[in-house]
């Protein structure tokens, strides 16, 4: 199968099952919010060292936040519903509670709910006040600039971590290119976030390595350098660069969209190759696989 | 049907109380059945057909039609559905009352909400003393729910209350909030003397000034975010034209108190 030149290999994304949040934050101006969204999305790029995945999901417009200020959404996913709470504690605590100006809500309506201003609350040691406003509880907490504001508890859903396409191309430049027209394409589509800088990622990895204390090394396979001494070279003489873009959405139906339009706008010449990353299907939940996604968008 | 039709036909002489005229007693209950429950008119028992002329079935949706200044207790207890009152209503509408609507088109009287928990009423008009307050002898008032007055509003609104929204789109009359114990009160209008008097949690917002009590004191000017969306919900439920940008982006001077009390309540009065 072809989308344009681009032949799109006939392979599947394994994808894993994680638990998602979704955080507004707000401020004064969208600069304070972009500045508290960046904090709290760092050195969140996998959860192999990270232990979560987080990225901006979109900007939103003031008329749509609770606060009717500007406002950024960001996605946080962990691998266990049991460690989203204390993630979300920890990083609105120390990157969005900082930053000044900002507020942060709850911006995912599910019956499973963890509580994140009911804990946050206590840093306001004892002068913190509870407001129930239109059925959700907010906390104010001193702060020397005035007051934080926190929802007390953020719904959690099941999630999809770990969609991705591999874009095979013939030069450096070329392939860049493509991939970042693929996650520029992958990012519009609401509740989906590539937790990756920019959504590409240089270095995919897979799992295991010769060494015993690594639980992931460079995904030798797609090594440009190593055509000619990995075992399990599959790069076609002429690819110079191989990149990735990982995509993780809250639901199915997300991932699968992202990653029809991450194939669509990557395709063209230069790109030999779209193929995807997997584990031979025993690991992951999910499997999505590219000629289904490209033949369901035709129908 | 989806509303079920109640129109007032005799104007009773002395008040008369009417807990049935909720949804939770008229549900399911045929035309003759609704008629048939009890009222308390002065101190003998009647039906409710003899004052009001009903059309349709019991369901959750009532419509009330006819000068109800006379008649007490209108959706007690209620949990769900809504009740439209046309024109006035008497005393202790929505008392118990823990989620669904009261909309009143006119005026209301004393005691809107005793006792609530939840849901919502709406007074298009005036009200009377004691809006979501306690009653004599309770410790807390309201401890939920949300009450809306569009016009204006007597002495010791949310007296005692605990949780809840209390909007007051005109003035409110003395002793707003006294012995609040948490929640919101927000006046639009002007308010008298002594608001927050014995409070121990809880706010009070006023847009006009107002005299303070000199066991509160002055903390600092500043915006409240939270405030905010207190006032965007209430913009969205029809005070548009009493919330300015003004409001919503300008400062409040803060005073804390009251300091009899535990000193954690706060009034907040919009600064020009």
């Amino acid at each position: 199968m072809k989308i344009q030149k681009t032949e799109i290999v006939d392979t599947f994304a394994e994808a894993f099952k994680m638990w998602g949040a979704r955080v507004v934050i707000t401020a004064d101006t969208k600069q304070w919010a972009r500045a508290a969204a960046a904090s709290m999305t760092g050195f969140a790029t996998s959860v192999i060292r990270c232990k979560l995945e987080a990225a901006v999901e979109c900007e939103i417009r003031k008329e749509d936040t609770p606060d009717h200020r500007p406002g950024v959404s960001v996605l946080l996913f962990t691998m266990s519903s049991k460690t989203i709470a204390g993630q979300l504690i920890d990083r609105i605590g120390q990157c969005v509670m900082t930053c000044p100006t900002t507020a942060a809500y709850n911006g995912l309506e599910s019956e499973k709910t963890v509580s994140v201003g009911g804990k946050l609350r206590f840093f306001g040691d004892g002068y913190q006040i509870s407001k129930v406003i239109g059925g959700r509880r907010i906390w104010r907490i001193p702060v020397m600039e005035g007051e934080f504001l926190i929802e007390d508890t953020f719904g959690i859903q099941p999630a999809v971590g770990g969609g991705n396409l591999i874009i095979l191309g013939t030069n450096k430049y070329t392939a860049l290119q493509a991939a970042t027209a693929a996650s520029n394409a992958m990012r519009e589509v609401a509740g989906v976030f590539l937790p990756f800088p920019q959504g590409v990622v240089g270095s995919g990895s897979k799992i295991g390595a010769r060494y015993k204390s690594m639980i992931a090394s460079t995904n030798d396979a797609y090594c440009p350098t190593l055509g000619s001494i990995s075992s399990k070279g599959v790069l076609p003489e002429n690819v110079e660069a191989v990149y990735e873009i990982v995509a993780d959405g809250l639901n199915e139906e997300a991932v699968k969209e992202a990653m029809r339009r991450g194939m669509h706008a990557a395709a063209g010449k230069g790109v030999m190759m779209i193929t995807a990353g997997n584990y031979g299907g025993e690991l992951g939940k999910y499997k999505f696989y590219l000629h289904n996604i490209i033949k369901e968008s035709n129908t | 049907m989806t509303t079920t039709f109640l129109r007032l036909h005799t104007q009773p002489d002395v008040p008369l109380e009417a807990e049935a005229i909720s949804p939770v007693a008229i549900a399911g209950l045929s035309e003759l059945g609704i008629e048939h429950l009890p009222v308390l008119h002065g101190n003998i028992k009647a039906k409710i057909g003899d004052f009001f002329k009903v059309t349709g079935k019991g369901v959750p949706d009532i419509l009330l039609e006819g000068d109800l200044g006379k008649i007490k207790m209108i959706g007690a207890g209620m949990s769900a559905g809504s009740i439209t009152i046309e024109g006035n209503v008497g005393m202790h509408v929505g008392i118990g009352m823990s989620g669904g609507e009261i909309l009143v088109k006119g005026n209301a009287s004393d005691w809107v909400g005793p006792e609530m928990s939840g849901g919502r009423i709406v007074v298009k008009g005036n009200a009377g003393h004691m809006i979501g307050s306690a009653f004599r002898g309770q410790a807390i008032g309201i401890t939920g729910g949300e009450i809306f007055i569009h016009g204006d509003a007597k002495n010791e609104i949310g007296n005692s209350m605990r949780r809840g929204l209390i909007a007051i789109g005109g003035d409110a009359g003395d002793f707003t909030a006294v012995n609040m114990r948490a929640g919101t009160v927000i006046v639009m209008g002007k308010m008298g003397v002594r608001a927050g008097a014995g409070m121990i949690r809880g706010t009070v917002v006023c847009f006009e000034d107002a005299p303070m009590l000199p066991s509160f004191e002055f903390s600092c000017k500043y915006q409240p975010l939270f405030l905010r969306l207190y006032l965007i919900r209430l913009q969205e439920n029809g005070f548009e034209n009493k919330i300015t940008d003004q409001h919503l982006n300008g400062k409040y001077r803060r005073y804390s108190g009251d300091g009899i009390e535990l000193n954690r309540g706060e009034i907040l009065l919009f600064s020009r």
